[in-house]
């Protein structure tokens, strides 16, 4: 028997918490936007958010093969990746569009930075980005069969009113899992009651663009403008599901303070000061860059730390 | 004040198999070995040679320095002589070996003078510490009067009675705060003898509401002494998160507990310390837990130190199903056992026998950067970077981000949902730097 025994380094007991669990959490937190996009946009939406997890599941497995690794699809990750690049896109757009974009998060921002855990940006936020850049006509066409195709951003851009009420149910042209305040704030409780996400990014993310478009939209402390802008663009979905993206958010709990308030002061300057309406995507992934230096500057002095022995 | 840490893991903790077994006594039938060094400090010196014939109590090795403690027998028996033998962490090491011969014949007048501590200088407590061998039993081996010494005794505010027992299945503490608990505070009344401006705290965790109960029943009249209920979290009982528990003050791993004017004893050395003082035996015996859901009969005993664990074993009627993992100590912190052929020691808690060893069936994955080992972290580094430097062999880089401070509690490695080893790659850059500083002084 003794021969038998398995000998390790302490300690010899592990939690049953696992990165697939966490995953899948994630990705039935998205569940909730996503079955209202589904069910406000139509059966083509369904078919966008599928080929874009199918690509992104398929080019994950294929991917690794291709550069000799062991595949990884059973953590899910990429799943979540598709699931989020879908929500992203507008519900009208080619059905092509997901699988250039599925490809090139998981082929060009994932995989070759190394995998899971190695991408300096979000997969999801690059190929959106990538793809609004590169096609930006099919990017930026919300119109559907029963919407014209300005975003309620758009409309407050060009001076217009948006009914606010709407915008918070979700009832306006926009991306596909973006639109509905509602059914993402119900997804957000299952990842905070999960203990997956805390407030700490998205607080502070969008309190400090509250403060910063009260100051500097113009529009000062008008609770209407301020809901609307809350509420509209990928603002809520970015704060709670893609600025809360482990790999690419800061470690330190200091950190995760300081890149919300980043963020939050970004998505300003690029809304009230930019072309474009949006800014959450690239407010993102530019946040996501500055992510070493934050862990670096706030990483905890040690437990005890200066005291001296007498 | 604070009444836990930050961080910390909540395993599952396995106690029910064997806390409600009264400790019972074993008496070894088998050949009893004993290591030189089973204390931090210099190994003790043997003091009996091959055919010399011992008695129970009897000192067999004497203290080489002043940080160091002498071992005694017992068993009574013949010296078979000093042979390398292989210890519970794993290294062979010199070992006085007795036969065995079964009379459990005693030296004589053991444990029957009685002395009221009241009597006695503090130089007198000091020395009878030291004389009976007396470590620090829960895990450290720290030579209790070397503890007991302080450079400043007068700074000393609050000795902490270390009842917190944090680790998974362990349970030796607990049942001897339920059927001994005039010992532990007798003891702990003899140490704050010693420092006259310190409080007493019985520390313990808030899963044995009985013991936090009859503790605070049997010390009413104690003006010096109160009872904390501590939240149940390992690492509870780690002697830098007790203090801070206990007074806000944190420690850092060059001071001492005396330098935030604290000293810590675990239930079972301040037992030790007063059998010491008052009847003057010395270390002999200890409660060791052996239990884990492949053990058939789940029991606590006292027994002589030296007896051999595989005895022991069968004394909890061996193992009922083939165990993957037999760990001496906690599964928190304990070692693996390879051969079950070793001794117990002055330090050595408990045998757990796993059915499962669920560490050898987890596939490390990529770190995902959750932060989940930050959480845990009740030294508040950052696991997995400190674990990528060691992979790396980047020592700078590891000291910057005070790997240094790591005390091993394994709780990153506990919480990681990648199961990526984060403890055991800090553990050995630790170990490699610790080395080298060693040997450049």
């Amino acid at each position: 028997m003794e021969n038998n025994l398995k000998v390790s380094a302490s300690p010899h007991i592990r939690s049953n918490n696992s990165t697939s669990k966490i995953m899948m959490t994630v990705a039935i937190g998205l569940l909730p936007a996503c079955i209202f996009g589904v069910w406000f946009f139509g059966l083509r939406a369904l078919l966008l958010l599928v080929i874009s997890c199918a690509t992104c599941v398929i080019t994950e497995h294929l991917g690794q093969k291709i550069l000799g690794r062991e595949s990884t699809i059973e953590d899910f990750s990429a799943v979540v990746t598709g699931l989020l690049l879908g929500m992203n896109l507008p519900p009208a757009a080619p059905l092509w569009i997901p699988v250039v974009g599925g490809v090139f998060a998981i082929f060009v921002v994932k995989l070759l930075f190394g995998g899971l855990g190695q991408n300096i940006m979000n997969p999801a936020l690059a190929a959106r980005a990538f793809l609004v850049i590169s096609f930006t006509r099919h990017m930026t066409d919300f119109s559907t069969d029963t919407l014209s195709g300005a975003t309620p951003l758009m409309r407050l851009k060009s001076g217009e009113s948006v009914d606010t009420f709407n915008m918070v149910i979700g009832r306006c042209a926009g991306c596909i899992g973006e639109t509905s305040v509602i059914a993402i704030m119900i997804g957000a409780i299952i990842l905070i009651m999960a203990g997956i996400i805390d407030l700490k990014i998205p607080g502070t993310y969008i309190i400090s663009f509250a403060l910063f478009y009260i100051i500097f939209s113009g529009h000062g402390l008008d609770p209407y403008y301020l809901v609307a802008q809350i509420s509209g663009g990928g603002l809520m979905l970015g704060a709670f599901f893609m600025a809360t993206d482990y790999v690419t958010c800061p470690i330190t709990e200091r950190g995760k303070l300081i890149y919300g308030v980043f963020l939050g002061v970004l998505t300003g300057i690029f809304r009230v000061f930019g072309a474009s309406a949006e800014g959450v995507s690239y407010a993102i992934i530019t946040g996501n860059l500055i992510v070493p230096l934050i862990d670096r500057f706030t990483m905890s002095k040690a437990f005890g730390y200066g005291g001296e022995r007498s | 004040m604070s009444d836990t840490f930050n961080g910390g893991v909540h395993p599952d903790d396995g106690k029910a198999l064997s806390k409600d077994t009264p400790v019972s006594d074993y008496t070894p039938t088998g050949e009893l070995a004993y290591p030189l060094s089973q204390h931090i400090g210099a190994p003790a010196a043997a003091i009996v040679k091959k055919g010399d014939r011992v008695l129970r109590g009897q000192k067999i090795a004497e203290a080489a320095g002043f940080v160091s403690a002498h071992i005694y027998a017992g068993a009574s028996g013949t010296v078979k002589g000093i042979e390398k033998r292989r210890t519970p962490v794993g290294d062979m090491a010199d070992c006085i070996i007795i036969e065995n011969d079964g009379a459990m014949e005693c030296v004589p007048g053991l444990g029957e003078r009685q002395t009221d501590p009241k009597e006695l200088s503090r130089e007198d407590i000091i020395n009878r510490v030291k004389e009976a061998g007396v470590v620090g039993m829960g895990g450290a081996g720290f030579p209790n009067h070397v503890k007991l010494s302080p450079k400043e005794p007068d700074k000393i505010e609050y000795v902490i009675a270390n009842c917190a027992e944090c680790e998974p299945y362990l349970t030796s503490d607990y049942r001897m705060m339920l059927e001994r608990p005039e010992c532990i505070i007798g003891g702990l009344k003899i140490a704050l003898s010693l420092f006259e401006n310190a409080k007493g705290i019985i520390a313990i965790e808030d899963n044995k509401p009985d013991c936090i109960e009859l503790m605070r029943e049997l010390t009413t009249g104690e003006s010096r002494i109160t009872v904390k209920s501590l939240e149940t979290k390992y690492p509870q009982g780690s002697e830098r998160q007790l203090i801070y528990a206990c007074t806000g003050r944190a420690i850092n791993s060059k001071m001492l507990p005396a330098d935030a004017g604290c000293i810590v004893d675990n239930a079972d050395t301040l037992i030790a310390i007063y059998e010491a003082v008052t009847k003057e035996i010395p270390l002999i015996d200890r409660i060791v837990t052996v239990t884990g859901d492949a053990v058939a009969d789940p029991k606590n005993f006292r027994v002589p130190i030296g007896t051999d664990l595989s005895e022991l074993l069968e004394a909890a009627g061996g193992f009922k199903c083939t165990p993957e993992k037999v760990i001496c100590g906690g599964p928190m912190m304990g070692f693996a056992l390879f051969d079950l052929h070793v001794p117990i020691t002055k330090t050595c808690s408990s045998l757990l026998g796993l059915r499962e060893d669920t560490v050898s069936k987890t596939k490390s994955t990529a770190c995902i950067n959750c932060g989940e080992c930050v959480r845990a972290c009740p030294s508040r580094l950052i696991p997995t970077r400190l674990a990528a430097a060691a992979d790396h062999g980047d020592e700078e880089g590891f000291e910057s981000c005070f790997g240094l401070e790591c005390m091993e509690c394994g709780s990153c490695s506990y919480v990681c949902p990648a199961k990526r080893h984060l403890a055991q790659s800090i553990k050995t850059m630790r170990k490699i730097i610790l080395g080298k500083k060693k040997n450049g002084k």
